[in-house]
C-alpha cells in the first residue's frame, strides 16, 4: 500500500467520491487497495465471480443476495465508485452532522441504511416485501430442519405483525415502523479502518 | 488403614512424595532381613504401592464425584457443577477427618501449582479463539492490569482501614500484609469463570473479556504477590522509592518475560511438529510435554508461568493443527480436554476436602464479611469504570447488563487459595486467618455467585426485553443485518498492514509444513474453480470426449489432501473457518472489531418467554432456528464441550447450501447450452476435484457410497435415463433401487433462488433442457456432501464402471472411516 496521497491520485474522481460518501482519504485508499486485491484479473472492474471467490462469504446464508446488491439491474461489472457507494452505507452515522434540510441524506443515514436492508428482501423491487419474497429470505436464513409449514407460519405471522394496511405485504414504511425501536446505527455499521 | 495413614502422613496425591517419607517403621520392615520361615505365596505389599495407589485412588474418587454431580439433572440445571464438587469434597474431607482426626489430604500448593494447574491453562490457551482474543486484547489488558491492581489495592487498603478502625479485633497484621492479601484475592480465576459461564451463554465479546482477563491477570497477581511478599520480608522501613520502582519494573519483566517464554516454546512446538511426520503416533505427546516445560521454565525463572503456558497454547495452535496429522490433532484435543477436565474436577473436590480441617480455621467475622463485601463492591466499581472508559472507543457500547454480568462473574478460585497456602507463616503470622478467609471467599463466589448467576441474568433479561418486545420482522432483520455486516466486513477486507502481512507470511513459511501451507487455500480454491467458467470447460471437454469418465491423474498433490482431509469433516471445515481465525488471506487482524451488539442470552429464558400460542411458536422458532452469524457464539470456548458446538454444523449447512445454489444457478443459466454437469473432475492436472463439503455430519443423507448416490441423482431427475444421446457409460441402467429415498436436499428446484445477477440475465429458465442435460449430475460437489470420506484414491478411476454394480444401497452407512482405498472418490 503506497502512501495515501500517491494512491489517492490514482483514484479517479476521488474528491467527488469522498464528498458523496463521506469517506476519508485513508478510507478511500484502503478500499481502493481492497478493490484491486479483489480484482484478480486486473480488469478494472469487479464481477460476481470475484465476490464469489471470497471464502468467508460462502459461509453466509444470504451471500447471494448481498452480492446481488452490488450488481443491481443485472449488470455484471462493478466499478470502483459503485463499490464504494454501496460500502458507504455502512459507515457509522455522523452524529455531528449539521442538519441541512435542503441537502439530500448522506448515504449512511438511518433511512438509507434501512432502504439498503429493505432492498435485500425486496428482490423484484416493487417496493413491497411480498409473502413469497419473505419466504425466500426465511428459507435462506433458517436451518434445514425447519419444515415448510413452519416456514409458512412464520412468514404469515411476520407479515401479520408488520402489515398495517392489510395488503399482505410489507412496504418500506411498514418496515421502517417495525424497526423504529432498533438502533440501526449499531446494527448496520462497521469500522473500515483500524 | 487408619493406622497407616497416621504413620505415613501422605500428602495429597502423594505424587511429590519421594516415598522415603514413609514412616521409618514400614521402611525398616521392608528392608530388614526379616526372618521368614517358609516361602510366602502371597504377601501384603502395601508399602510398595502406597504412594501411587493413593494418588490413583484419589483421582478415581474425584472423577467419581464428577459422575455423581451429573446424576441428578434437575440439580445440575441450577446448581453449578463446581459447587457440587466442592460439596463432595466436604463429604470426603469429613470422612477422612472422621478416620484420622486430621486432614491428611489437603490441597498442597505445590501439587496444585505444578500438577493440577498447568494442563488447565494449556487447555484454555490451546482452544482460545485467537481472532477474538487478539482483536479484544486491548480491552482485556485494561481489565486485567488496571482492574486487578485496583482490586488488590482497594481491597487491601480498605481492610486495613477497617482494621485500624477496630472492626476486626486484634490481629498481628500490617498494611503490607493487607495489601498482600488483597493481591492474592484480586485475581479472577479462569477455572471458576469458565465453569460458571458455560452455563450462561453470553455474547462473545463479553465472554472473551472476562475469560481473557482471568488468564492474563496472573501476570499482575504474581507480580503483586511477590512484590508485597518481598516487601513484607524487607519490613516496612526499607521500602523506598527505589523498591517501588523495582516493583513496577518487575511487573513488566515478569509479564512479558513469561509471555515470551510461552511464545518461544510455541515456536519450538511448531517447528518440531513440522518434522514429526514420521512419528505420528507420538507427535501429539510433544504438545503436552513442551507445554508443561514452558510452565516450569517460566516458574524456574520466577516469571509468570500461567502467562507462559497460555501464550504457548495460543501461539502454537494454528501451526500445530496445520502440521500434524489429522488423527494427532484429534488426539491432542481429546487428551487436552481429559486432562483439563480431570484437573479441574480434582481441584474443586480438594478445595472442599481441605476445608475440613480445624487447624486452619480462624474465624474472624469482621474480617471475612468485610473481605467479601469489598471484593464484590470493588469489582463492580472497577468493571463499570473501565468499561465506561472503553465504551467511548467502541462502535457499539457494552451495555449495562453485560457489565453487570461481567462484574458478577468475577469469581475467585483455587489460584487464590494456592497463593494463600504458600504464604510463609513465620513472616505472616495470620496465615491461617488468611487461608480461612480465602476459602470462604472462594466458596462464596463459586457457590453463591455461581448459583445465582443464571437467575440473575434471566431476571435482567426479562426486564430488559419485556417492554421492548420486537416484532418478528425486526428480529429477522436483526439477524439479517448481522449477516450483512459480516459479509461487508469480508468484502471490505480486514485491515491488515503490510508489515503484518509480511510477518505472517514469513512466520508461516518458517513454522508450517509446506504441504500444509498449500492445502489451506487448496480446498477453497478448488471449490471456487468449480463454479462457472470451469464448469463450462469441463462440460465442453466432456462432450468432446463423449464420456465423463475422466481419469484421475495420480497427481502427488492429492496425497496430502487425502491425508489431511481424509476422514472427518472436522478436518475440512475448520480449515476454512480456521482461515477466519488466523488465516492468511484476509487475515483478520487486531484492527477490526466486529463490535457486537451485546446480548446476554439464555436458552432457558427464551423458552419461558412467551406463552401465547402462535406468537410463541413463531418467535420461538425464529430464535431457535435462525442461523447464527459469525459474531454469535461462533467462538465459544468450552471446557467440557469438545466440539465447538453446532456452529460448525451450521457453517457446513450454509456452505453447502450456498454452493449448491450457485451450482444450481449455473445449471439453470447453462441449461440450454450444455448439460450443466457439476464438475467433479477437472481435466487440468493440478486440479483435483474435491470439495469442501465432505462429511455432512447430519445423518439426513445416509448414503453409503457413490453408486447409491448416483442412482439417487438419477431418480431425482427422473430424466430420460435411457435417452442418453451419448455413449457415455454414465447412462445408467435404471436404478430402481435407489429411487426409493427422496433426497429433499437434492431436489431440482432450488431452495434458494438463483443469484440475482443470474436471474436478470437468464430469465427464461423454461428452456427445455436437452436430454443430455436432463440426465444429470453424477458427481456434483453437492452430492458429495453425503460422502463421508473425502478420499482420493489412487486406485480404480472409473466410478462409472462401478456404477453398474449395484452396491449396498440399502445400508446407508458411512463407509469405514479409515481412508482405505475404496472406490475412487470421484469428487
Amino acid at each position: 500500500m503506497g502512501s495515501t496521497s500517491s494512491t489517492l491520485a490514482k483514484i479517479p474522481n476521488a474528491e467527488d467520491l469522498m464528498q458523496e460518501t463521506g469517506f476519508t482519504p485513508a478510507h478511500l485508499v484502503r478500499l481502493y487497495d481492497r478493490f484491486k486485491v479483489l480484482d484478480k484479473d486486473k480488469k478494472g472492474f469487479l464481477t460476481p465471480q470475484d465476490f464469489v471467490a471470497i471464502k468467508e462469504l460462502a459461509m453466509n446464508p444470504i451471500c447471494d443476495r448481498i452480492i446481488g446488491a452490488f450488481f443491481t439491474s443485472g449488470g455484471e461489472t462493478l466499478d470502483f465508485p459503485s463499490f464504494v457507494r454501496i460500502l458507504a452505507h455502512f459507515r457509522p452515522i455522523d452524529k455531528n452532522r449539521p442538519k441541512e434540510p435542503t441537502s439530500p441524506d448522506p448515504i449512511n443515514s438511518r433511512s438509507n441504511k434501512l432502504k439498503f436492508a429493505f432492498q435485500l428482501y425486496d428482490q423484484d423491487k416493487d417496493g413491497k416485501i411480498s409473502r413469497h419474497e419473505l419466504l425466500q429470505v426465511l428459507r435462506a436464513m433458517l436451518e434445514k430442519q425447519v419444515t415448510e409449514e413452519q416456514l409458512e407460519s412464520i412468514a404469515d405471522r411476520t407479515i401479520q405483525e408488520a402489515d398495517l394496511d392489510r395488503d399482505d405485504a410489507i412496504s418500506f414504511e411498514e418496515f421502517r415502523k417495525s424497526l423504529e425501536k432498533v438502533n440501526i446505527d449499531h446494527k448496520m455499521s462497521i469500522r473500515f479502518l483500524r | 488403614a487408619p493406622v497407616m495413614w497416621y504413620s505415613l502422613r501422605v500428602r495429597v496425591k502423594g505424587r511429590t512424595l519421594s516415598g522415603s517419607e514413609g514412616s521409618p517403621s514400614t521402611n525398616v520392615t521392608s528392608n530388614s532381613s526379616t526372618t521368614i520361615t517358609t516361602l510366602p505365596i502371597v504377601t501384603w505389599k502395601w508399602h510398595h504401592v502406597e504412594t501411587p495407589y493413593l494418588v490413583a485412588l484419589w483421582v478415581l474418587v474425584c472423577w467419581l464425584c464428577k459422575l455423581l454431580a451429573q446424576l441428578n439433572a434437575r440439580l445440575k440445571s441450577f446448581f453449578p457443577e463446581s459447587g457440587l464438587l466442592i460439596i463432595c469434597g466436604f463429604i470426603l474431607g469429613g470422612i477422612v477427618w472422621g478416620a484420622d482426626k486430621a486432614q491428611t489430604f489437603k490441597l498442597e500448593p505445590r501439587n496444585f501449582f505444578y500438577f493440577l494447574l498447568p494442563q488447565i491453562i494449556l487447555d484454555t490457551g490451546y482452544f482460545m479463539p485467537n481472532k477474538l482474543f487478539f482483536s479484544n486484547l486491548g480491552a482485556i489488558l485494561v481489565h486485567a492490569v488496571i482492574g486487578t491492581c485496583w482490586n488488590a489495592g482497594a481491597v487491601g487498603v480498605s481492610l486495613w482501614g477497617c482494621y485500624l478502625g477496630g472492626a476486626m479485633g486484634d490481629l498481628n497484621i500490617g498494611l503490607l500484609q493487607f495489601l498482600l492479601f488483597g493481591s492474592l484475592l484480586a485475581a479472577v480465576d479462569p477455572v471458576a469463570v469458565i465453569a460458571v459461564f458455560e452455563e450462561v451463554h453470553v455474547n462473545e465479546v463479553l465472554f472473551i473479556w472476562v475469560f481473557g482477563e482471568s488468564l492474563l491477570n496472573d501476570g499482575v497477581t504474581v507480580v503483586l504477590y511477590n512484590v508485597f511478599d518481598a516487601f513484607v520480608s524487607l519490613g516496612g522501613s526499607k521500602i523506598n522509592a527505589g523498591e517501588i520502582i523495582k516493583g513496577i519494573v518487575s511487573f513488566f519483566v515478569v509479564s512479558f518475560g513469561g509471555s515470551l517464554i510461552g511464545v518461544a516454546f510455541a515456536i519450538i512446538i511448531s517447528l518440531l511438529t513440522k518434522y514429526t511426520g514420521k512419528v505420528q503416533i507420538i507427535e501429539a505427546g510433544f504438545i503436552f510435554v513442551l507445554g508443561y516445560l514452558s510452565y516450569l521454565t517460566a516458574e524456574m525463572l520466577s516469571l509468570s508461568a500461567i502467562l507462559s503456558v497460555t501464550f504457548c497454547g495460543v501461539c502454537c495452535q494454528k501451526y500445530v493443527n496445520a502440521n500434524m496429522d489429522e488423527k494427532s490433532v484429534t488426539a491432542v484435543r481429546y487428551a487436552m480436554k481429559v486432562f483439563a477436565n480431570g484437573s479441574e474436577t480434582m481441584i474443586f473436590v480438594f478445595l472442599g476436602v481441605t476445608a475440613i480441617d480445624n487447624v486452619i480455621w480462624v474465624w474472624n467475622t469482621g474480617f471475612i464479611c468485610l473481605t467479601i463485601l469489598f471484593a464484590i463492591v470493588y469489582r463492580f466499581i472497577g468493571v463499570f469504570t473501565l468499561t465506561w472508559m472503553l465504551n467511548r472507543y467502541r462502535l457499539v457500547p457494552i451495555e449495562v447488563i453485560d457489565q453487570l454480568v461481567m462484574s458478577y462473574g468475577g469469581l475467585r478460585g483455587a489460584v487464590a487459595y494456592g497463593l494463600a497456602a504458600s504464604l510463609d507463616e513465620t513472616r505472616i503470622k495470620e496465615k491461617n486467618l488468611i487461608i480461612s478467609t480465602t476459602l470462604i471467599v472462594v466458596y462464596f463466589t463459586v457457590v453463591i455467585q455461581g448459583l445465582t448467576m443464571k437467575p440473575l441474568v434471566k431476571w435482567l433479561k426479562v426486564k430488559r426485553v419485556e417492554p421492548t418486545e420486537l416484532k418478528l420482522i425486526a428480529k429477522v432483520n436483526n439477524r439479517a443485518c448481522e449477516h450483512i455486516l459480516a459479509a461487508m466486513e469480508d468484502i471490505a477486507g480486514h485491515y491488515i498492514s503490510i508489515s503484518d502481512l509480511i510477518f505472517d507470511t514469513y512466520i508461516t513459511w518458517f513454522l508450517m509444513k509446506p504441504e500444509a501451507r498449500k492445502n489451506k487455500d487448496y480446498l477453497f480454491s478448488i471449490f471456487h474453480k468449480l463454479n462457472l467458467e470451469d464448469a463450462v470447460n469441463y462440460v465442453a471437454e466432456g462432450e468432446k470426449r463423449g464420456s465423463l469418465a475422466f481419469l484421475r491423474n495420480g497427481d502427488r498433490t492429492n496425497v496430502d489432501f487425502d491425508k489431511k482431509f481424509g476422514m472427518e469433516f472436522s478436518g475440512v471445515m475448520p480449515d476454512i473457518t480456521s482461515e477466519l481465525d488466523y488465516g492468511i488471506d484476509n487475515v483478520p487482524m487486531t484492527s477490526i472489531r466486529r463490535d457486537s451488539i451485546p446480548s446476554v442470552s439464555l436458552d432457558i429464558h427464551e423458552q419461558d418467554m412467551k406463552d401465547m400460542n402462535e406468537d410463541f411458536n413463531a418467535h420461538h422458532l425464529l430464535q431457535q432456528h435462525l442461523y447464527r452469524s459469525r459474531k454469535n457464539h461462533r467462538h465459544k470456548y468450552s471446557r467440557s464441550d469438545f466440539k465447538i458446538n453446532q456452529s460448525e454444523d451450521e457453517v457446513q449447512e450454509i456452505f453447502q447450501r450456498t454452493m449448491r445454489s450457485r451450482l444450481e444457478s449455473f445449471k439453470s443459466a447453462k441449461m440450454g447450452v450444455s448439460p450443466a454437469k457439476k464438475i467433479t473432475k477437472h481435466p487440468k492436472p493440478s486440479q483435483k476435484m474435491s470439495n469442501g463439503k465432505s462429511t455432512d455430519t447430519s445423518k439426513s443423507y445416509p448414503y453409503g457410497d457413490e453408486d447409491f448416490e448416483f442412482s439417487e441423482v438419477d431418480s431425482a431427475y427422473s430424466g430420460d435415463a435411457a435417452a442418453a444421446g451419448g455413449s457415455s457409460p454414465m447412462r445408467a441402467p435404471p436404478y430402481t433401487v435407489g429411487a426409493g429415498i427422496e433426497n429433499p436436499a437434492f431436489m431440482p428446484e432450488m431452495d434458494t433462488p438463483p443469484p440475482p445477477w443470474l436471474t436478470e440475465v437468464e430469465t427464461d429458465t423454461s428452456v427445455a433442457p436437452s436430454q443430455r442435460a436432463q440426465r444429470q449430475l453424477p458427481w456434483s460437489p453437492t452430492n458429495l456432501q453425503r460422502l463421508t470420506p473425502l478420499r482420493i484414491s489412487n486406485r480404480s478411476t472409473d466410478s462409472f464402471v462401478m456404477a453398474d454394480v449395484p452396491a449396498a444401497q440399502d445400508s446407508p452407512e458411512e463407509p469405514p472411516e479409515d481412508g482405505s482405498q475404496q472406490d475412487g472418490t470421484h469428487m
